[in-house]
């Protein structure tokens, strides 16, 4: 037996995870150079309580549950993860209702812990907040985590487990006889597989038509982001009340200590459109300092900005379809980061496994994580660098990142300067990769027995540097 | 277990400022030992291959790796211990103790004084917000000189250089020379950053346009970089719709400042809001008197020659600290008047003699520079790119103190 997952963003690398528990030969497809380089890559990162979620819908159901594996998943998987909570913030008195509602949908939802606070109380949490609101429903529940290093983290405990991964591969055709799916058709050749799962983010719409199913459009929706260097005394989550459209302009204290500020909601007609403008910087300038008046925005490392996948049904598509041994785990937009391990675990365990009496086999659910030595005590990190002096040699001076840091990175798998970015931070502080990119590209080149020329910033068409200066 | 190296004088940064301060530390007779993360003594100045440097100390025009050789071999023959390899991760607040890692370990540096030499970053493209798309093929200036002339790696062909800061003129310059199309440099104010003589070596000896109040409104490009939107500007730094132009390059190298390297010591300084850098007396101590900071780290200079003249100066008052034979002073502050931009130092300690360091907010073809009631005189020429040095008597500092407070102004003429 055969499963092919296509996609090895979160949910498909969780999908790929959880099918290699069973006695199958598990192949994941990604037609980016990296995993967790779409959707994955450029979102908000918080892993959600459940209340903004209407009941009855996936998305109420799988976030509440979701929510609820990430500290186990995290843990197993070496992955970082905070339960920081929450607040919704009421400006005015007329947002007070919503909070009522939300709190009232929380609840039906089954989300633990949601209480409506005072004024005093939040100012004693977060003094930073906005002095002017009335009163904010506190979500204990809500976390951060790092969503691309969870796709890795899940994708390298797959390989552990026997994954086959099939990266810069990207699926043309899927065949499908008499009803049942028979394998799918890429770049590179044909894969005969039973089961086929997809979980193409941004073209799942694309990748359903291929197997002949008639499926509403996946439409990208915008979102733009700031990101303010360093730890600015907030602690929690902060959303403001939420419109039909999105949950707002939020502030989110990231894990490794910045502020993280966004998104916009747009909707645009192409599904690689993550420039950003000056409205959009804008109106996160703006939306976050309703919520946080003072902020520093000299302090500004860098704008970016993602896409989430939308439908009009605006919920996710999880589950079987008409077409035998064809599964979708598609629309994730938000909250699809915290649904992604309860989507993968119902469908891999509850439908796939049920469908085809799979038989379970020897299973690693852990991953070991890389070394990382700005975690570790002096004493600590002296015993590495003795080990392997390249932990040793700093090749990022605002992160820390050192040379055995990228060289095991590269072991796991990075094959970029963004790959090597998210794996281990070098690059992702206050100059950016002014200091180390240079370093960075050569250990690449090195470690890949590659030309300078050859490495990527983040894509195949996207070289660092032409070449020698003289030929 | 860590090992702990015990010394009078620890020097961080062995670039122009820190050489220069271990060499004149050791050579008052204090036991000297220089930190440097890289593998070479020099810092940026390995990188600047161009001629320029030395005019001021050493009477001749050397380029910068011939400058940092004639450093070296100060600290040589001064006998200093440099430590290569070695990055200071942790600078303890209370007292004189350094962590640093190197590829034998962590070390524990146990001095008497400390001179933090650690240059300026560049500010990068994500501090400038600007809109687009983020593809390969932008540089800071300094990446881009260092792939260039470190590496021997050209990073494109078609080239926009955005700030005029001294290093985007040299680097447009060096692109130029090493065959590829520059297509201008583009600068927000309308007066160029960077130096007057290498605006006329590097730009117009070569016919390559310097495009003031025009600034970079949009970057294009999914994979790499392929082109940017120019835009000019007002007399208040607004865009002015209408003036959008797109210009077809495949990298963009960004020479839009300098920022002091003083991320160890953020926590416990406190710092200039103008330059980022410490404050420091005229001897160049911190609030913490065991603490000196030179060079970059403490203000961006422009020639340096003047930031080995202030690292010697530095190193010699840290020997004194050191071996006891100097105190933290009691200091007058030295507030920054009209028309003043950079400022070093911002104190000055009384009846001592004192250099003092500033640049002009803008241009002024003549300007007068007074500090009442010591210092009164009219300068011309003034220009932001360039530092005016001004020095105070001990007698002048010593009459500054009946005033609680000095001011250094500049009044156009």
């Amino acid at each position: 037996m055969r499963a092919v997952v296509i996609g090895a963003g979160v949910v498909g690398a969780l999908i790929a995870r959880e099918l290699c528990r069973y006695d199958l030969t598990v192949l994941l497809f990604e037609r980016e150079l990296e995993v967790g380089f779409g959707v994955t890559k450029a979102n908000s990162a918080i892993v959600h309580a459940g209340f903004h979620d209407e009941p009855g819908t996936l998305r109420a159901r799988f976030c509440v549950k979701g929510n609820a594996f990430y500290p186990k998943l995290c843990e197993e998987l070496g992955v970082p993860f905070r339960r920081t909570g929450a607040y919704v913030l009421a400006l005015h008195a007329q947002e007070v209702p919503e909070l009522e509602r939300l709190l009232a949908q929380g609840e039906k939802n089954g989300v633990p812990g949601l209480e409506i606070q005072r004024t005093e109380e939040i100012l004693a949490r977060e003094p930073k907040v906005n002095p002017k609101i009335v009163a904010g429903l506190w979500a204990p529940t809500v976390g951060v985590t790092e969503p691309w290093a969870l796709a890795q983290a899940a994708v390298e405990n797959a390989l552990l487990n026997g994954l086959e991964l099939h990266l810069a591969e990207k699926v043309q055709t899927i065949e499908v006889k008499n009803g049942c799916v028979k394998g799918i058709k890429t770049d590179v050749g044909f894969y005969a597989a039973e089961i086929v799962v997809n979980a193409a983010g941004l073209f799942a719409d694309q990748v359903a038509r291929m197997a002949g199913l008639d499926v509403p459009e996946i439409r990208p929706r915008r979102g733009q982001y700031i990101l303010l260097e360093g730890e600015t005394n907030i602690h929690s989550v902060l959303f403001p009340c939420p419109t039909p459209k999105s949950k707002g302009i939020l502030v989110v204290p990231s894990v490794d200590g910045n502020l993280l500020l966004g998104p916009t909601a747009e909707d645009v007609d192409d599904k690689a459109d993550t420039t950003t403008t000056q409205e959009g910087l804008q109106q996160v300038r703006e939306g976050a300092k309703r919520l946080v008046p003072d902020l520093d925005f000299s302090r500004a490392i860098k704008s970016f900005a993602g896409l989430r996948p939308e439908t009009a049904a605006a919920d996710f598509w999880v589950g079987p379809t008409k077409i035998r041994g064809f599964y979708q785990a598609g629309a994730m937009r938000s909250p699809g980061l915290t649904a992604a391990p309860a989507i993968a675990r119902f469908l891999v365990h509850e439908v796939i496994a049920t469908e085809w009496h799979l038989s379970p086999r020897n299973w690693n659910p852990r991953r070991v994580p890389p070394p990382r030595v700005a975690d570790l005590s002096p004493e600590e990190w002296d015993e590495l660098i003795r080990q392997d002096p390249r932990f040793g040699r700093i090749v990022c001076f605002c992160n820390l990142v050192t040379e055995g840091e990228v060289v095991e990175a590269i072991r796991r798998g990075a094959r970029t300067i963004d790959g090597i970015k998210l794996r281990t931070r070098a690059g992702f502080g206050r100059c950016q990769g002014g200091f180390c990119t240079d370093k960075l590209l050569l250990i690449l080149a090195r470690e890949l027995g590659k030309g300078a020329e050859d490495i990527k910033l983040k894509s195949e068409r996207s070289p660092i540097v032409i070449g020698p200066v003289r030929p | 277990m860590i090992k702990v190296w015990k010394v009078e004088v620890a020097v961080v940064g062995g670039g122009a400022a820190g050489m220069a301060a271990a060499a004149a530390a050791a050579r008052e007779g204090a036991s000297v030992l220089l930190l440097e993360r890289n593998t070479c003594l020099g810092g940026v100045l390995d990188q600047c291959i161009h001629p320029g440097f030395g005019l001021h100390r050493y009477k001749e025009e050397l380029t910068g790796p011939e400058f940092a050789f004639r450093l070296h071999t100060e600290l040589e023959k001064a006998r200093v211990e440099v430590a290569f390899s070695h990055t200071v991760i942790n600078v303890n607040p209370q007292k004189p103790e350094i962590l640093a890692v190197g590829p034998n370990g962590l070390v524990r540096v146990q001095a008497k004084a400390v001179v933090w030499a650690c240059g300026a970053w560049e500010r990068p493209l994500g501090h400038l917000l600007i809109p687009g798309t983020r593809p390969a093929g932008i540089f800071t200036a300094g990446l881009a000189q260092r792939l260039v002339n470190i590496h021997g790696l050209l990073p494109g062909r078609r080239v926009l250089i955005l700030g005029s800061g001294d290093i985007g003129l040299i680097m447009a310059r060096r692109f130029h020379l090493e065959g590829a199309e520059v297509v201008g440099v583009a600068e927000i104010k309308p007066f160029p950053g960077g130096l007057l003589r290498n605006v006329r070596q590097c730009l117009e000896d070569y016919g390559i346009p310097l495009f003031l109040r025009t600034t970079v409104s949009e970057i294009h490009g999914r994979d790499r970089l392929t082109g940017v939107t120019l835009v000019e500007v007002d007399e208040q730094g607004k865009t002015i719709p209408g003036t959008e132009r797109f210009i077809k390059v495949d990298t963009l190298v960004l020479s839009v400042g300098l920022i002091p390297e003083i991320r160890l010591l953020e926590g416990f300084l406190s710092c200039d809001h103008v330059q980022r850098g410490p404050r420091v007396n005229s001897f160049w101590q911190t609030e913490h008197p065991w603490l000196f900071v030179v060079g970059n780290a403490l203000v961006v200079f422009d020639l340096v020659d003047t930031v080995a003249a202030v690292g010697e100066e530095a190193g010699r008052f840290a020997a004194r600290f050191a071996c006891g034979e100097m105190q933290g002073e009691p200091c007058v502050p030295l507030k920054r008047g009209q028309n003043v931009a950079a400022l070093v130092p911002q104190a000055f300690i009384p009846g001592e003699p004192a250099r003092l360091f500033l640049r002009v907010i803008r241009p002024f073809p003549k300007a007068r520079v007074k500090i009442s009631p010591v210092y009164s005189k009219v300068h011309l020429g003034l220009r932001p790119a360039e530092m005016v040095e001004i020095r105070l008597s001990s007698e002048a500092t010593a009459e500054l103190q009946r005033c609680s407070e000095a001011t250094v102004e500049v009044h156009p003429q």
